[in-house]
C-alpha cells in the first residue's frame, strides 16, 4: 500500500466514504449512494484542490479523526464543528495543513448532521461499479470507518483553493422542501394532499442515508393497498402505510410499493442531509 | 399507456400489462442505441412500469411517447442464460402442495419454463423472473426466514427469485444454485438484467 495513507483514530457515530455516487444501476438494484450533501462534499474538494469527483469522509453528528501517515492539506466543510490538527484549533470551510503523523479531528456538529473531510488527493479505496461510496442500503463500497481502519490517499491533484470565502452556515430552523405533486398524489384525499402542505412536520430521528423519516400528522389516503413495485426517484416523498412522508435520500431502493405524492427536486435535497432530528419541516408545493 | 411526470427530469410510464412493459423497455433501449432518445440517467423497467430519470426534456417524451410504434418483444435479440439448480429447497413439498403435484412434479415444471427477467430490485442482482403460469403462482411465506442463503431458487406470487447474497426474505425455497448472480468486480456484474432470458436446469441433490 502507498504511504499516502490515514488511520482511524476516532470513527464517530457513523462515517462513510462517499462521492458522487454510481447513478446508472437502478435497474440493477443499485442505489446511487454518494455524498448526501453534494454541494459541502464538492467544496471540500475544491478547497484541497481535487475535482468533485473524489472520494471523501461523511461524518454523522459526532465527526471522527484520522491520523495521516504522510503532510497533507485536508479541509471539513457541512455541518460545522471544531477542528483541531494535534490538539490545536485548525480553521473550518479552510484547506488545513496536517503534517505526518499528526491527527486531524472534525468534531461534534455545532449544528447540522454531516461535516465532509477532504484530502488532497483524495481517498482511494477500489471503486464498484464506477465509484467509491459506501452504499449502506445494498452493502456496496467500503464499510463504514472502524478505529484501526486504514485508507489510502491519491497524488494531489493541484494546488488547494485559496480564493473560495466559505460562509459559516448558520442554524436551519426549519426545513423548507419543495416537491412537485405526483406520480401518485391521486392515491391521496384532498384533505390529505392539504395536510401535507399545512401539516407542522418534524424531522424523525428514525432517519438514515436512505431515507429522511418525518414526524407529524398522517396523510388520508384515497385508496388503500400498495402498488405493484415501481421505480423510486432520489428525492421521492414516499408515504408507507402509517401515513407519514419519508424523503427518499441516497441510499433509497430502487424500486418500492408505497405510493409517491410528490418528489423534491435533488436540487434541494443538500439541506435534507443537515437536518437534525426534531428540526421543524415545511413541504413547499412548487405547482 | 399512461405517462406520468416524476419530479422534475422524471417519467413514469404505466402500462397494463408485464408484456407491454417488456415490449417498451426494449424499444426504450433501442431508441437510446440508435441515437433516436438521448441517454437517460436510469431506465428502471418494473412490475407494470417503466421509470426513466434524468431526462432532458421529459414533457417532450410524454408527449410524444403514446404515438410511438411498440413492436413485441422477440425472444432472438435478448441473452439468454442457463442456471444449474439443486432442487433441494426446504419448502419444496410446500409449493407441490400449493401446486397439487408431486416434487418431482415441481421440477420437472420448474425446469421447463422459459423466464425472463422482468425486473431487478430488492438487492443489487436481483431479478424478478416470470414465466410460469398464473396457477402456479404461489403466496409468500406466512413467516418470513430471518436468513435466506445465498443462491437460494424461490417463488413468490408470480415470480421466481435467486438470492444473490443471503438475507431476510419471505419467498418460498424450492431449490439451490452455485451460479454467482452478483459480483461487483466481474463485467457485468449482474448476470440478470431486465430482459435476460433465463432457464433452470434440474442438477443432482448432493445432499
Amino acid at each position: 500500500m502507498t504511504d499516502r495513507a490515514f488511520s482511524v483514530v476516532r470513527a464517530g457515530a457513523l462515517t462513510t466514504v462517499q462521492d458522487l455516487g454510481r447513478p446508472g444501476h437502478a435497474h440493477l438494484g443499485v442505489p446511487r449512494a454518494g455524498a448526501l450533501d453534494a454541494p459541502a462534499h464538492r467544496l471540500a474538494n475544491r478547497l484541497v484542490g481535487n475535482p468533485g469527483s473524489a472520494a471523501t469522509l461523511e461524518t454523522t453528528l459526532t465527526g471522527c479523526a484520522v491520523r495521516v501517515r504522510t503532510a497533507t492539506t485536508a479541509a471539513v466543510t457541512g455541518a460545522p464543528c471544531p477542528v483541531t490538527v494535534d490538539g490545536r484549533p485548525a480553521p473550518w470551510g479552510a484547506p488545513v495543513r496536517v503534517p505526518a503523523g499528526a491527527v486531524l479531528d472534525a468534531g461534534p456538529a455545532t449544528h447540522g448532521l454531516r461535516s465532509y473531510l477532504a484530502f488532497a488527493g483524495g481517498i482511494t479505496t477500489e471503486p464498484v461499479l464506477g465509484s467509491r461510496a459506501a452504499d449502506l442500503l445494498s452493502g456496496l463500497g467500503p464499510d463504514p470507518l472502524a478505529e484501526d481502519a486504514v485508507l489510502p490517499l491519491g497524488t494531489p491533484h493541484g494546488p488547494p483553493s485559496t480564493a473560495d470565502a466559505v460562509p459559516h452556515p448558520g442554524p436551519v430552523a426549519e426545513l423548507l422542501l419543495p416537491f412537485l405533486p405526483g406520480p401518485r398524489d391521486d392515491w391521496f384525499t384532498d384533505a390529505g394532499l392539504r395536510t401535507l402542505v399545512t401539516g407542522r412536520f418534524r424531522v424523525s430521528p428514525a432517519g438514515n442515508r436512505i431515507g429522511l423519516h418525518t414526524e407529524g400528522p398522517p396523510l388520508e389516503r384515497a385508496r388503500p393497498g400498495e402498488l405493484p413495485s415501481e421505480g423510486m426517484p432520489l428525492g421521492a416523498l414516499q408515504v408507507p402505510p402509517n401515513g407519514l412522508p419519508v424523503l427518499f435520500l441516497h441510499d433509497h431502493p430502487t424500486t418500492g410499493g408505497y405510493p409517491v405524492i410528490g418528489v423534491v427536486p435533488e436540487r434541494f435535497l443538500a439541506p435534507a442531509a443537515q437536518a437534525a432530528p426534531g428540526t421543524a419541516v415545511r413541504f413547499v408545493r412548487m405547482r | 399507456m399512461k405517462p406520468l411526470p416524476v419530479g422534475e427530469h422524471g417519467l413514469l410510464i404505466e402500462l397494463d400489462t408485464a408484456e407491454e412493459v417488456e415490449a417498451l423497455h426494449a424499444e426504450l433501449l433501442r431508441r437510446v442505441a440508435g441515437g433516436a432518445l438521448p441517454p437517460p440517467r436510469e431506465i428502471v423497467p418494473a412490475a407494470r412500469t417503466v421509470f426513466l430519470d434524468g431526462l432532458d426534456d421529459p414533457r417532450g417524451l410524454l408527449a410524444d411517447i403514446a404515438s410511438w410504434h411498440i413492436p413485441p418483444p422477440t425472444a432472438a435479440d435478448r441473452p439468454a442464460i442457463r442456471i444449474p439448480v439443486r432442487y433441494d429447497g426446504p419448502d419444496l413439498a410446500d409449493v407441490a402442495a400449493l401446486w397439487d403435484v408431486t416434487p418431482e412434479e415441481v421440477v420437472r415444471l420448474h425446469s421447463a419454463t422459459e423466464f425472463h427477467v422482468a425486473f431487478c430490485g430488492f438487492a443489487p442482482g436481483f431479478g424478478y423472473l416470470t414465466g410460469l403460469p398464473e396457477p402456479l403462482h404461489v403466496p409468500r411465506r406466512d413467516t418470513p426466514r430471518t436468513k435466506v442463503p445465498v443462491g437460494s431458487v424461490a417463488l413468490a406470487g408470480p415470480y421466481t427469485g435467486v438470492y444473490p447474497r443471503s438475507s431476510p426474505g419471505g419467498w418460498q425455497l424450492i431449490g439451490t444454485t452455485d451460479t454467482v448472480l452478483w459480483d461487483p468486480r466481474r463485467e457485468p456484474a449482474a448476470l440478470l438484467a431486465p430482459g435476460t432470458r433465463v432457464r433452470f436446469v434440474p442438477q443432482e441433490t448432493t445432499r
